[in-house]
């Protein structure tokens, strides 16, 4: 008979648990006090970046009873039932409490106010923000966060993100206090300062009063702070106020022995609410190791709780702070190795075993790039030069050392992958590792190992060339090459091949360089680029005109139509709004695109590795929710971006509010207009790996979107390789969206301005190159089947009839035998 | 059998013949001045494309790439080099008076 798994708690550590129990034989339910599907709470601070609740939501689990909005009220475990908010009972044979996390809120008068909130959920987040909007003096926001561990910098940079200049509060004489010593918590207060956070320590907040609209905080220093909203993060406590008559841990928390397993055989506790053996945890990794704890045991096995990593990284504020095992040197006789090094800003300590050879721990401020190398290197042997002042910390990991902790995932597992040919990139490590898919932290080793596996050393773009794309490029720039011979002469070797023949022409075309058909260009273009169409699996082309934006008039849908009819084309609506035309022959090309030419279409390049189309929805014109005009902006940027040649196809859209109905944030550049202008969203992808485009600037006006879009899709042409699109790209990108923002926004490399001089030649040079093609007979004379026969039929060309239209047959493929 | 003019042959480029009996040959120059004549028919796709490949050389050897899965062929003996058991048949080609000819 099929057993049930009922699951109190659908958080992080809850729905991991149901994720490696799906498929197995249990019926499981789920209570989940939340009323959202699981989402990522470590993540849950970049919520502020866009508001989406999309892009922290935990992948969608089938197969099992959710219960959202419904809190376990109570279980009766002499039936073993579990009651519902809503009355539901629900027997079990396991149980598993998975109830997480409170946050601790001291008993300050005041501290029930309106705009006191904590910081938790994501609907903790949405009443921040709700607050925040409703004061009355934007520009001059100010808030408190009482807490300054690592959650309370993170509330206050979120506090900082919402434009709200945030005060610190701890009680502690230093910021982190759990994680950083006095030597770097002085360091740390100095650095977090300059993020224009105020920090205040050694003291806490001994009233909060309403007055007006703002709120008046006293605290025990003496000082008063006028605020318009409050944070609590003062730690936070095991949630257990689900009462199973269980005993708890010294320090609260289900008390659970090393299998996870209760005083009660049937009832387990994983996750924050549980103190196994009396230790409970504050981090996700311990709590997804006990949830495969639980998974095991429910499957018969018989594994138990190995122990935890608590290494802690501070994401976020753009100040380095790591702290790893012993990091307060506990253990006896642990010696320290400080290096704090005032003028540079960086600060270090080395925790060893008293006769210096094991590495216990540590804590870094200023600068953690060490961290990723250090923390598995915790109760192993210190390479001597560690100690040496100064010395280097870019040291050989043991292949059985974690990388990535969230995950558990060994230094082994990943060159493994990378060996064996699984994975070649960052992208595909995540997918079949899982490795850096919980709070990222270990990504940058994932691209250190990729690299010492040789898999990035190798730039080269294939046999005839040692560069990259993007060196390449540079050097046709610099030397203004403007053929592929004279290139492949001073630069590369033999003649050259499918691969670096139209990655040159995309590169001499992306610096304009005439007709992509010119003398010297057409042989180095795919066939598609070639016949300005897209190959088809019979040998015949499809064609497809450019209707920016998706609009278009019934005079032009009908040439559309008759041009279809007349030449027998099987037509079809595509993805990126336009119609595609299937089955015309070399021959007819010309002849069917100086019909529609002569109607006033252009070239679509769904050919060519370039902008593909900007769709958009209907936005403020008809669309009762619109806010901008979508589809004014979608065609202005069709037009304006038509014809850039670049590393891979380049697609965007355009919605006219937060609705998105155009699907903007799977686009490589999606835009969403608010109600003070547009939001800009970068390196989205549909396609095999799907990604939803990131937030890179907020609120801007038409004008400086455009700039914006200039320099992202220049920057992304000069540095991509080969075939990447704009989502690889992005991930690859050292420094990710804040190095990007910094270049095409920020300017911080000072190119932008070269940037913008390039997208406007490009803009000033565009011309159609399909009329380009008519115009020239030496081009068209290329538009034949046959040299010796021009006009003849391709004989393996036929065709049959599916659904009134017309479709290839295969034309019998030569037995191939392999 | 009769191809084209000389002239209309473009270094590293290729170009399609019909013979009277229906069949094609796909007719390449290479930068030296060669040229080759291979069946036009991909063996992988069954379509009559190898002609519209891009030209160039792996390792050294003279193939034409195939546009539609993208396996090269040595221009000199047809042979698929990424499917060492396929290849395609080469024809005789020659040069006379500047005109092409398939013997
Ligand atoms: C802002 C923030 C940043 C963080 N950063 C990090 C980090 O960088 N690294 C790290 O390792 N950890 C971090 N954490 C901690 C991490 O999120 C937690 O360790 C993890 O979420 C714990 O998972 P859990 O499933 O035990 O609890 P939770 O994710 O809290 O889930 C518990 C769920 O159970 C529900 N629930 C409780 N009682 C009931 C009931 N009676 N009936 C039904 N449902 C119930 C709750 O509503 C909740 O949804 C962070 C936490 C926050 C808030
Ligand atoms: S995105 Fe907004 S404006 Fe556009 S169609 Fe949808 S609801 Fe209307
Ligand atoms: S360490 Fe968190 S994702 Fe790898």
């Amino acid at each position: 008979m099929t057993q049930t798994l009922v699951v109190v708690g659908n958080g992080m550590v809850g729905h991991r648990l149901v994720e490696i129990l799906r498929g197995s034989s249990w019926r499981i339910v789920v209570f989940g006090e939340e009323s959202r599907p699981a989402y990522d709470r470590v993540a849950l601070s970049s919520y502020v970046d866009s508001w989406t609740f999309a892009d922290l939501e935990l992948p969608a689990l089938d197969g099992c009873e959710l219960r959202l909005g419904e809190k376990a009220v109570s279980v009766d475990r002499a039936r073993k039932v579990v009651v519902g908010s809503s009355g539901v009972e629900i027997s079990y044979d396991a149980l598993v409490l998975a109830t997480g996390s409170v946050p601790f809120v001291p008993p300050v008068p005041g501290r029930d106010l309106p705009g006191c909130h904590v910081y938790r959920t994501v609907d903790d987040l949405d009443e921040i923000r709700a607050t925040v909007e409703a004061a009355d003096r934007p520009g001059r926001r100010s808030g408190m966060v009482l807490g300054g561990g690592l959650l309370g910098l993170e509330a206050a940079n979120a506090l900082r993100g919402m434009g709200v200049s945030p005060h610190v509060v701890e009680l502690a004489p230093r910021l982190m206090p759990i994680q950083v010593d006095d030597g770097g918590a002085g360091l740390l207060k100095r650095l977090v300062e300059k993020l224009d956070l105020t920090v205040h320590t050694g003291t806490s907040a001994s009233s909060i009063e309403r007055d007006g609209s703002r709120l008046i905080a006293k605290l025990a220093s003496g000082l008063e702070l006028d605020l318009d909203v409050v944070v609590f993060s003062a730690g936070i406590r095991p949630r257990t106020d689900l009462d199973l008559g269980l005993e708890l841990g010294p320090r609260g928390g289900y008390l659970v022995d090393a299998a996870c397993r209760t005083s009660d055989p049937h009832v387990f506790a994983i996750g924050e609410c549980a103190a196994v053996e009396g230790v409970t945890y504050g981090l996700v990794a311990p709590g997804y190791s006990m949830a495969e704890v639980v998974a095991d045991q429910l499957s018969g096995g018989a594994r138990v709780f190995p122990g935890a990593d608590v290494s802690t990284k501070l994401k976020l504020l753009g100040v380095d702070v790591a702290s790893f095992g012993d990091a307060h040197a506990q253990t006896e006789g642990a010696l320290e190795v400080v290096v704090n090094n005032a003028v540079a800003g960086t600060y270090s300590k080395l925790v060893v075993s008293d006769d210096a050879r094991i590495l216990l721990g540590g804590v870094l401020v200023g600068d953690a790039s060490s961290y990723l190398s250090l923390r598995p290197l915790v109760g192993k042997e210190v390479p001597a030069a560690l100690l040496q002042p100064g010395g280097a910390v870019d040291v050989e990991m043991p292949a059985d050392a974690q990388v990535c902790s969230c995950y558990a995932v060994t230094k082994q597992t990943i060159t493994d992958a990378i060996q064996h040919g699984v994975a070649c990139d960052v992208a595909e490590l995540k997918a079949c590792t899982k490795a850096g898919t919980g709070c990222g932290s270990c990504v940058p080793m994932l691209k250190k190992l990729l690299t010492e596996c040789g898999v990035e050393q190798s730039k080269a773009l294939c046999e005839h060339f040692t560069y990259s794309r993007a060196e390449l490029f540079e050097i046709v720039q610099a030397t203004q090459v403007t053929t592929f011979s004279a290139l492949i002469e001073k630069h590369g070797t033999g003649r050259g091949c499918d691969i670096c023949k139209p990655a040159v022409a995309s590169i001499l075309a992306s610096l304009g360089n005439g007709h992509i058909l010119g003398e010297t260009q057409v042989s180095l273009q795919d066939t598609n680029d070639r016949f300005l169409a897209n190959l088809q699996r019979n040998g015949t082309y499809s064609v497809v005109p450019r209707i920016p934006g998706g609009e278009i008039t019934p005079e032009k849908l009908i040439v559309i139509g008759e041009v279809a009819r007349d030449y027998g084309l099987y037509t079809k609506i595509t993805g990126g709004q336009r119609i595609d035309l299937f089955g015309a022959t070399v021959d007819q090309l010309p002849e069917i695109w100086r019909r529609l030419v002569d109607a006033g279409f252009e070239s679509g390049h769904a050919y060519g590795k370039s902008l593909r189309t900007v769709k958009s929805c209907v936005g403020t014109t008809w669309c009762r929710y619109g806010v901008q005009d979508s589809v004014g902006l979608a065609i202005e940027l069709e037009l304006r971006y038509r014809g850039l040649r670049s590393p891979h196809k380049l697609k965007s859209a355009v919605s006219g509010c937060a609705r998105e109905c155009a699907e903007a944030r799977s686009k490589d550049f999606g835009i969403i207009a608010t109600e003070n202008g547009w939001n800009l969203y970068v390196a989205g992808n549909g396609g095999f790996t799907p990604r939803h485009a990131d937030l890179l600037v907020s609120d801007v006006d038409t004008a400086e979107l455009i700039r914006i879009i200039d320099r992202f899709l220049m920057f992304y042409i000069r540095t991509a390789d080969r075939l990447q699109r704009t989502a690889a790209w992005l991930e690859g990108l050292d420094g990710g969206l804040d190095h990007l923002r910094e270049v095409v926004v920020e300017d911080k490399l000072g190119i932008c301005a070269e940037l913008e001089t390039a997208m406007e030649s490009h803009v000033s040079d565009y011309a159609d190159e399909w009329r380009g093609v008519l115009e020239d007979p030496e081009k068209l004379a290329r538009f034949t089947s046959f040299v010796n026969a021009p006009g003849v039929p391709d004989p393996t060309i036929s065709f049959r009839a599916e659904r009134g239209q017309r479709v290839p047959v295969s034309l019998g493929i030569p037995e191939v035998v392999r | 059998m009769i191809v084209c003019d000389f002239d209309v042959l473009k270094p590293e480029q290729g170009v399609a013949a019909l013979r009277p009996d229906g069949s094609q040959v796909a007719v390449f120059l290479t930068a030296d001045g060669t040229v080759h004549a291979l069946d036009n028919i991909d063996p992988f796709s069954g379509a009559a494309v190898l002609s519209r490949g891009i030209v160039g050389d792996r390792g050294g050897v003279p193939v034409v790439v195939s546009p539609v899965y993208k396996q090269a062929f040595e221009l000199a003996t047809g042979k698929c080099l990424d499917e060492p058991s396929v290849s395609v048949a080469v024809h005789q080609v020659r040069v006379r008076d500047g005109v092409v000819e398939l013997t």
